[in-house]
């Protein structure tokens, strides 16, 4: 018992739901005291969810390093002989630690938001109503969406977080308990999330557009709650990998020595610091609009809204870049290692990020093209629209060259990489129809949409994220992941993607609309869904040879030396898994970071603990 | 061999995140700002309370110049001065929500939060006012007896961090002043 009692998440859990109690207690008093009837579900779940979330914080002593600050007792950085697995169960400010603690957190909701989509998608294999309703249709699709884009930037954050502040040699993140404190607001996110389903669910899809938003059940409340948590996590966190990227980078680590990871990460971070705030804003006013009747969006009162559209898409375009790019990183990481040459071109590639961040910040209205957008305002976001394809040009015949002529090893990292490459580049080429407006304006808001959208999702988050895991698993671990399982894991995904998502670029040319729960038989559309269903549920089998591999591979995978792929770049010269303090003594970077293939090229020189410097490979 | 150690310039990144996260904030109320043009244009219904917006203004920018004096006198390591310059900002701040406290109570007459103007003109003064009162419970922290150890030691980097951030709420008030107040 006492053990138990002395994880923070058993006791920030205790705190989260006494003090989410209280609150409730004391919004009845106060709406009782005013007259108003006493219970009423908005008001009163709205403020125990936020008071719950600050009490299971507090609870879990999340606040506790800013409080010893306030009162001037500066407490010792304590790390007690604890079980290794216990930390991962409380506020810790291990950089590595959050890290799995985001990664692991993103695949529980992939698990969840997958077979949510597994549901609909039985629905939709044929026409006529089978096993659901229209509104659990809805509400499935819906928590589907955002519950997957919240995964996405969980494991974004993962990602960024194990690897930036290995590759620049330092020690941890620049604010190591505001990095928990980014974490640890996301499982109560979660928390909402799923508490949103039995609250009623909501029929509006992941956009969230008002006016049906406004008056959607209460399960859209719990939503539009979860992702301004997620986006509190959001800034955070991308305030603390900025700093560390500006300023914790080893010494000779110029800009242009980081790896090309390093790069998309500060790109998405400048992304998720300015326009997070914008969705924020757009669902907190839905919120204040629900909960204490504001007009922004009621258009018989003066409101308008498009302007909740402008709001939402400013940040949610931009957003999709800060699902790929870090992707798009892990792709160029992955290839010069097993493709043995430099990366080609690399400080286009370093700079395209850039570019794909600031072009995506103003091509938002490409997404209203027939929502009743201004006219004058439609050929503008047209070109700027194509005009994104350059910076992305520039990283797909990067990766072409890099591996043109280099001496290609097989191994599942590469092959899910290749897959992403060419999952992106038919994600990329179908987005251009939607990116012109004449034709947008037939395809909009059809399967094509839905299509070419997980094409780039898959290849820019999903593929990668997997590359990314067979990659860096030995140097998390210290075992590799089985490579036979791998590679079945990586033919059948492979194949399921293709089956699920080809037909529906087919079924949206052919009119079926997206969000439905049902479709006119006579449309001859039956046969096509069924075969995206059955592709579906091969991602699903790949997925979970996926999970039982990595539990497997956890417990008895074989060891796995410090440098297994003969990687330059820095988290690779440090023992698998990395000390808790990464590095012992500042490493000193002296070259390139994609030297392979030429002679006495050498990225860092590391100081092992305790020894003489070595060089690197 | 010898080796070099770590030398992290807390200073520099302390300062670095707190920029960050003040240029992020301002998207916040660079949000807000875009949806009041974008929902009413430049109307601006007469009963706004003129001679009140004017006097927060002042007191706000007021307050500005003594959490400045305050920062400054805390460098020298001025203590006294610093206290009583820090107590005069947080009375300022605390006197400013009182007067958006009573312009909300005249607002509710005039142009309730049911129609477009007021669903603005809550918004932006309410995000505002919160701003400000996280601003005085900051500066607060700053006069807690645990801090004067650490202003004696010479770190005042928290009295730099709540300042700049107080001029930071201070700034946003210069752009929502004329957006309430003054455009027509």
């Amino acid at each position: 018992m006492t053990i138990l009692f002395s994880l923070g998440i058993v006791r920030g859990i205790i705190w989260g739901l006494a003090s989410g109690g209280v609150a409730a207690g004391i919004v009845m008093a106060i709406r009782s005291g005013l007259g108003l009837p006493m219970w009423s579900p908005g008001p009163v779940t709205g403020v125990a969810a936020l008071v719950g979330t600050l009490g299971f914080l507090t609870g879990l002593g999340a606040f506790n390093y800013w409080l010893e600050w306030a009162l001037g007792r500066q407490k010792e950085e304590h790390h007690a002989d604890q079980p290794r697995w216990r930390r991962y169960f409380g506020f810790d400010t291990n950089h590595k630690t959050i890290a799995i603690q985001y990664m692991v957190t993103s695949f529980l909701v992939i698990v969840v938001a997958g077979i949510y989509q597994l549901i609909d998608r039985l629905e939709v294999s044929a026409p006529g109503m089978q096993y659901i309703s229209p509104g659990t249709y809805n509400s499935l699709m819906s928590l589907h969406g955002i519950m997957m884009l919240g995964a996405v930037l969980l494991g974004v954050s993962g990602m960024i977080n194990y690897l930036v502040p290995l590759m620049i040699g330092a020690r941890d993140m620049a604010f190591p308990h505001l990095n928990a404190l980014s974490y640890w607001v996301t499982p109560p996110a979660v928390l909402l999330l799923l508490v949103s389903l039995p609250a009623g669910g909501f029929d509006t899809g992941w956009t969230a557009y008002p006016p049906l938003s406004a008056r959607a059940p209460l399960g859209m409340q719990f939503m539009l709650l979860a992702f301004y948590l997620v986006g509190w996590s959001s800034i955070l966190g991308s305030i603390n990998f900025l700093t560390t990227i500006f300023k914790m980078r080893a010494p000779g680590m110029g800009l242009f020595r980081m790896p090309i990871f390093v790069w998309t990460a500060l790109s998405t971070a400048i992304l998720q610091l300015i326009f997070t705030q914008f969705i924020a804003m757009a669902f907190l006013m839905v919120l204040l609009e629900r909960l204490l009747g504001l007009v922004f969006f009621a258009p018989d009162k003066g409101g308008n809204v498009i302007l909740f559209q402008h709001l939402f898409w400013f940040y949610s375009h931009p957003a999709v870049y800060i699902f790929v790019l870090p992707g798009l990183g892990v792709i160029s990481e992955v290839l010069p290692v097993f493709a043995r040459k430099p990366l080609f071109g690399y400080a286009a590639v370093a700079l395209s990020s850039l570019g794909i961040a600031g072009g995506g910040a103003v091509v938002w209205g490409h997404h209203m093209f027939a929502a009743g957008i201004e006219d004058v305002l439609r050929v503008p976001f047209m070109i700027t629209t194509l005009l994104v394809a350059v910076p992305t040009g520039v990283k797909i015949f990067s990766w072409l060259a890099t591996l043109w002529m280099g001496k290609i090893r097989l191994d599942t990292p590469l092959l899910f990489a290749l897959t992403a490459i060419v999952v992106f580049l038919v994600g990329g080429i179908t987005g251009v129809p939607n990116g012109i407006v004449p034709t947008d304006l037939h395809i909009h808001d059809t399967y094509w949409v839905v299509a070419h959208f997980h094409h780039t999702l898959f290849g820019g988050f999903v593929f990668p994220t997997m590359a990314a895991v067979y990659f860096w698993f030995p140097k998390l671990t210290g075992r590799f992941l089985n490579e036979r399982v791998g590679k079945l894991h990586w033919a059948v995904m492979t194949v399921g993607f293709f089956i699920t998502y080809l037909p529906m670029f087919w079924l949206g040319l052919n009119g079926m609309r997206r969000r439905i729960a049902d479709y006119d038989p006579t449309l001859g559309l039956g046969p096509m869904n069924m075969v995206a269903t059955i592709g579906g549920f091969l991602i699903a089998l790949a997925m979970l040879l996926f999970f039982i591999n990595l539990v497997v591979s956890l417990w008895r995978g074989a060891p796995a030396p410090a440098n297994p792929w003969r990687s330059q770049t820095l988290e690779w010269q440090l023992s698998s898994p990395p000390p808790d303090e990464n590095f012992s003594a500042p490493p000193r970077v002296v070259g390139p970071p994609y030297g392979y293939g030429t002679p006495g090229s050498i990225h860092a020189v590391v100081a092992p603990a305790g020894g003489t410097a070595n060089k690197g490979a | 061999m010898q080796h070099p150690t770590f030398i992290e310039n807390r200073l520099a990144i302390n300062r670095t995140g707190l920029w960050l996260f003040i240029f992020s904030d301002a998207f916040l109320f660079a949000a807000l700002l875009a949806s009041r043009y974008y929902l009413l244009g430049v109307l601006r219904p007469q009963e706004v309370n003129q001679p009140l917006g004017l006097a927060l203004s002042i007191i706000l920018l007021l307050s500005s110049l003594t959490a400045y004096r305050g920062e400054t006198a805390a460098i020298y390591g001025d203590i006294r001065r610093f206290r009583r310059n820090i107590l005069f900002t947080v009375g300022m701040g605390s006197l400013f929500l009182v007067g958006v406290g009573v312009e909300w109570a005249e607002a509710f007459h005039s142009f309730p939060p049911s129609t477009a103007y007021g669903t603005m003109f809550f918004t932006l003064t309410g995000f505002h006012g919160f701003h400000v009162l996280t601003g005085v419970l900051a500066l607060l922290v700053v006069l807690l007896p645990g801090q004067k150890k650490r202003l004696a030691a010479g770190n005042y980097w928290g009295v730099e961090a709540m300042v700049k951030y107080w001029h930071f709420v201070d700034v946003a008030w210069v752009f929502i002043y004329p957006t309430l107040y003054l455009v027509s």
